[in-house]
């Protein structure tokens, strides 16, 4: 469920996961404050660089940018419809406006910006590297926490409820759709919610046994700031400060 | 549906989703027991499977939301439970925006917490009755994916008017997931009352003890 990825990341992965995180941050929120279509394009070109660095996979990639939720999709489409303006186009009679192409396509843009570079700065980092420097820039602890013991059970609980599934399916259960199936899913998610709570308390008293205190110790690993984090924080400056030259020009 | 990407919503929304979720998660993380963080922590892995699933409803499927059996499993901690959950869609599988988080987990959340408390009151009223607790549950699956709805509608609606046809589609696409998730949730929830039913007792109760006596 989690995607096998090797520690990669290519050039990245020299890096402090640190740095990683504070850049994706801060270049997710000069891009939403962006509005012109030039700004826009150039973010969209600074994640596409970021992400051949990183050496993502190029259709894997694809695949979840394509992804955008159906809603949004939605939303996008009728905007060309719904803001007031100068006629671009019509269709069936219904007429579209620029106003509203361009802000469905800033929104696209800044949008698909944001997620590339996501995916090439953060998804490329091992998920438990990113718990770890999530803690040490203070995200509070017991977030941490749930967030790696989340990780950690998110495949064990698939691969159960794939074998749940498996015996439904031998049973000759079909998804269709009508109250027998809907019924038959709840008790299937109501089942691993009792098998997994018994398995979180086999997991609290395995680790109270070994002296557990309320911290992991490994959180507190320290990774410093080395020269390439200095390079990278530079060419990420170099980079946004750009981005805003651009949108005030 | 929770999954509204970055660029859509204005700056006013973003804050109010941010400065809430903040709060939520806060007031909840400080309520929640260490002893508890397996438990929270592994409900919301299924929670997240389950939500992968493709449920069929007539010609088409449907994503479940279930942050109303979420909200009745957990109670407060749902809020830390979904920012998790949707922190690692954001990151792992580029689902949703980052700037938009607070707003993607406000709107899941609160009402989340609200199918908690509706449920703790009911069971603390009608705990033994056969049925009661299991329709309650029901309500809440319901309840939870009509907030869930609304409050993505309103932050879009109130991003500007130009949203506001996509708003109205967004609540009227869902009614149909609102049956599925009651039937779903009912069950869900009617088989744990029955084979464990202490994974739904809370020591830090969303009701406080004093109120109900």
């Amino acid at each position: 469920m989690i995607p096998g990825r090797s520690p990669g990341g290519g050039l990245l992965a020299t890096l402090d996961p640190r740095s990683r995180t504070i850049a994706a941050a801060l270049f997710a929120l000069v891009v939403v404050g962006q509005d012109s279509l030039p700004t826009l394009g150039m973010a969209v070109t600074l994640a596409l660089l970021t992400a051949v660095l990183a050496r993502l996979d190029p259709i894997a990639t694809l695949r979840r940018l394509l992804a955008l939720d159906g809603f949004m999709v939605l939303a996008l489409a009728s905007l060309p419809f719904t803001v007031p303006g100068e006629t671009a186009f019509a269709l069936f009679g219904i007429e579209a406006s620029q106003a509203g192409l361009r802000l469905s396509l800033a929104i696209l843009l800044k949008a698909n910006a944001v997620v590339l570079m996501m995916l090439a700065l953060l998804g490329s980092m091992d998920p438990v590297a990113f718990g770890q420097a999530l803690r040490r820039l203070g995200v509070p602890e017991k977030l941490v926490q749930i967030y790696l013991f989340t990780l950690r059970y998110l495949d064990v609980l698939h691969h159960e409820f794939r074998r749940l599934r498996t015996a439904m399916r031998a049973r000759a259960f079909t998804l269709r759709s009508d109250r027998h199936t809907w019924r038959s899913l709840g008790y299937l998610v109501g089942m691993l919610m009792v098998r997994s709570v018994e398995r979180s308390e086999r997991i609290v008293a395995a680790m109270r046994c070994r002296g557990f205190d309320g911290s992991f110790p490994v959180l507190d690993e320290p990774s410093r700031f080395r020269r390439p984090d200095g390079v990278f924080a530079g060419l990420a400056l170099v980079g946004m400060s750009l981005l805003v030259m651009v949108e005030v020009s | 549906m929770a999954h509204i990407p970055d660029g859509v919503l204005s700056g006013p929304v973003l804050a109010v989703g941010a400065a809430v979720t903040l709060a939520g998660c806060a007031y909840a993380l400080k309520r929640l027991e260490p002893e508890r963080i397996p438990q929270v922590s592994i409900l919301s892995a299924v929670f997240f499977v389950a939500s992968l699933v493709h449920v069929p409803v007539g010609p088409s499927s449907v994503h479940l939301i279930l942050n109303g059996l979420t909200g009745v499993a957990l109670g407060w901690a749902a809020f830390p439970a979904i920012l998790v959950a949707l922190l690692l869609q954001a990151v792992l599988f580029g689902f949703g925006g980052v700037v938009v988080l607070g707003v993607n987990v406000m709107t899941m959340a609160v009402p989340a917490v609200l199918c908690g408390l509706l449920f703790e009151t009911v069971r603390r009223r009608w705990g033994h009755h056969p049925r009661i607790p299991a329709l309650a549950a029901g309500v809440c699956g319901a309840l939870g994916v009509l907030l869930t709805a609304l409050a993505v509608a309103l932050s879009l609606a109130f991003s500007g008017a130009e949203f506001r046809p996509a708003a109205t589609l967004i609540v009227v696409s869902h009614l149909p997931v609102m049956i599925v998730e009651a039937v779903f949730t009912a069950a869900a929830i009617g088989l744990v009352l029955r084979v464990k039913p202490g994974i739904l007792d809370r020591s830090d109760g969303l009701v406080a003890a004093g109120a109900v006596k």
